[in-house]
């Protein structure tokens, strides 16, 4: 991702210029953050007064009013689950079907590939209210299990679509060596086809990732109990009675967008890589 | 023979079983279901389902103001949207290969808003819109932060306009840098050779060169700005008078708070045939622009 156009040579004026206009641009993107952070230690008085200024004084206690009134132990808990489990097995059942899908090439697996791939022109919008039907004829209705089963068939197709490109590109040479050692065909998908999707298995668990650990409108119709709430719906529900409220509302924000951007901090190489080989053209 | 051709089948439903299992409960079934109740008067709770043949599309399309107003938001929005943030997204990433300093914090600054969902950006941004915009307004004078932000249909429109793109170009640049940095250090060089402009290169070379990366940057934006809703939702809930609504969120309505689902599952199959015209239009349109190095 390193630029090759230049050498690291000195810096000429309109490198300067553009230097200069790219931090300006920082700021203004950063500065939503800094109104967020320095209102959130703030009374609701003062930050009536003047939302701009430094605080005069740090309230931490608005943070320990936040994290009890969203219950967000218990958010961060259920939303950890659903994410989680949601993307070892979408990740390990794309990663299957991908596999096979290259590797027997027949007229059917060709037929089945396409139907993924078409699949993925369907907006979420368009499927939701029947979706709703058949999750109740199964009786997962306002469940985990629900949630995380609905994830998975709306995140398969794109992930088998990423995984399929890059099947196609382990030599098959490779897994010959492995069936005359006597490996059976799920030995060698285990053993020696799932370890060298490692790049691709990162890309795909982390787009899933965002997008599930985001999401608020599946879960908002799927789950109707408080305690099962995510991150997003904890917030839109408390929201809903406290929005003029900030010096609560600001403090339950930081609180719930936190985990993920500590995941993107810690994590941002892979993650710019991964959107970048995730859009790979189709 | 036998043996291989079980063993064949076995490997078959084991590998893509469970995948294609999934699949047909969350897409499949859905989808095929929702195209008939589009010609239906289901209303989500009684037993009994009547046809009505194409009632619910004309309904729609003669006698329902809210979701008329909403398609041409939701065009108004994708239009202005997909154009801004690939602007900025393609100018964030010309400058960010540049020769100067700090690249990767850059980056890192310009994408961070992506991964925070649109739910909790936007209600941020509420405050910002509410509270920031005024504090800064009232200190410096200047008219565009003292507008009523959110507070009518324009400020509403831009508003939204202004946070889509705070969250999405950066994910844009991203893709737009991986493209730039493939283009041949010798092209470039020998263009400068030339005498060739700042501006002649990027537009002659840079830009046609990377023309994948704007046909995936504009299918995903058209597809981002068409489909939005958690914004829509934190930002404005459409409002005021429903002059904000996204299509995406009228369907919502129709059958959620409605409870109309019959008139809902037409508007969302309208809703995918547009979706999936757009999308395949811009792929053929911008395909064809795509050229060799």
């Amino acid at each position: 991702m390193k630029t090759k156009t230049r050498s690291k040579s000195a810096m000429s004026i309109s490198d300067i210029i553009v230097q200069v206009l790219m931090m300006l641009a920082a700021l203004i993107f950063l500065s939503p953050f800094y109104f967020l952070l320095v209102n959130s230690v703030k009374t609701l008085g003062d930050i009536m007064v003047n939302a701009a200024d430094w605080p005069a004084q740090f309230h931490w206690s608005n943070y320990s009013n936040a994290w009890k009134m969203t219950r967000f132990p218990e958010a961060l808990t259920n939303s950890l689950i659903i994410t989680i489990i949601s993307n070892l097995l979408i990740a390990l059942f794309s990663a299957m079907a991908a596999y096979r899908l290259v590797r027997a090439n027949t007229g059917l697996n060709r037929f089945i590939f396409m139907m993924f791939v078409s699949a993925m022109v369907i907006p979420f919008q368009s499927i939701m209210i029947p979706l709703l039907k058949v999750i109740g004829w199964l009786g997962v209705t306002n469940s985990m299990f629900g949630l995380i089963l609905s994830y998975m068939g709306l995140g398969i197709p794109l992930s088998i679509f990423l995984f399929h490109g890059f099947v196609k590109s382990i030599p098959l040479e490779i897994e010959e060596a492995g069936t005359v050692d006597g490996a059976s065909s799920y030995g060698v998908f285990g053993r020696i086809v799932l370890p060298m999707l490692k790049p691709m298995l990162v890309t795909v668990i982390i787009l899933n990732c965002l997008w599930i650990w985001n999401d608020y409108l599946l879960p908002s119709l799927i789950l109707q109990s408080p305690e099962l709430r995510t991150i997003p719906l904890a917030t839109f529900a408390f929201f809903g009675q406290y929005s003029k409220q900030w010096d609560i509302a600001l403090p339950a924000l930081v609180l719930g967008i936190t985990p993920i951007i500590i995941f993107f901090l810690s994590l941002q190489r892979y993650i710019v890589e991964g959107v970048a080989a995730g859009s790979v053209k189709g | 023979m036998n043996n291989k051709r079980w063993a064949g089948l076995a490997q078959q439903t084991v590998y893509i079983g469970p995948a294609l299992l999934f699949f047909a409960i969350t897409i499949i079934i859905p989808f095929v279901m929702g195209m008939y109740y589009s010609f239906t008067d289901w209303n989500g709770v009684s037993g009994t389902v009547t046809w009505v043949g194409l009632d619910n599309f004309k309904r729609m399309f003669t006698n329902d103001d809210a979701f008329l107003t909403s398609f041409w938001f939701t065009t108004k929005f994708t239009i202005v949207g997909v154009i801004l943030t690939n602007l900025v997204g393609f100018f964030l990433a010309y400058f960010l290969t540049k020769n100067i300093k700090m690249r990767n914090w850059l980056r890192t600054v310009f994408f961070m808003p992506n991964v925070i969902g649109g739910l909790l950006l936007g209600f941020i941004w509420q405050f910002i819109f509410i509270k920031g915009f005024a504090t800064v307004g009232e200190a410096t004078g200047i008219p565009f932060f003292q507008l009523p932000w959110l507070g009518d249909e324009t400020t509403g429109f831009w508003g939204i306009i202004m946070v889509f793109v705070w969250q999405s170009s950066g994910y844009l640049m991203v893709i737009y840098i991986a493209s730039i940095t493939n283009v041949s250090k010798e092209v470039l060089e020998a263009a400068e050779i030339d005498g060739a402009s700042r501006f002649q290169v990027l537009r002659s070379i840079i830009v046609p060169l990377i023309m994948p990366a704007v046909t995936v940057c504009l299918f995903l934006a058209i597809s981002w700005s068409f489909k939005m809703f958690d914004l829509n939702l934190s930002l404005t809930k459409g409002g005021p008078y429903r002059s904000t609504e996204s299509l995406a969120m009228n369907v919502y309505d129709e059958a959620f708070v409605k409870n109309r689902y019959g008139l809902g599952t037409a508007k969302s199959l309208v809703f995918f045939l547009v979706v999936a015209a757009i999308t395949l239009v811009q792929v053929r349109l911008t395909k064809k622009r795509e050229v060799e190095a």
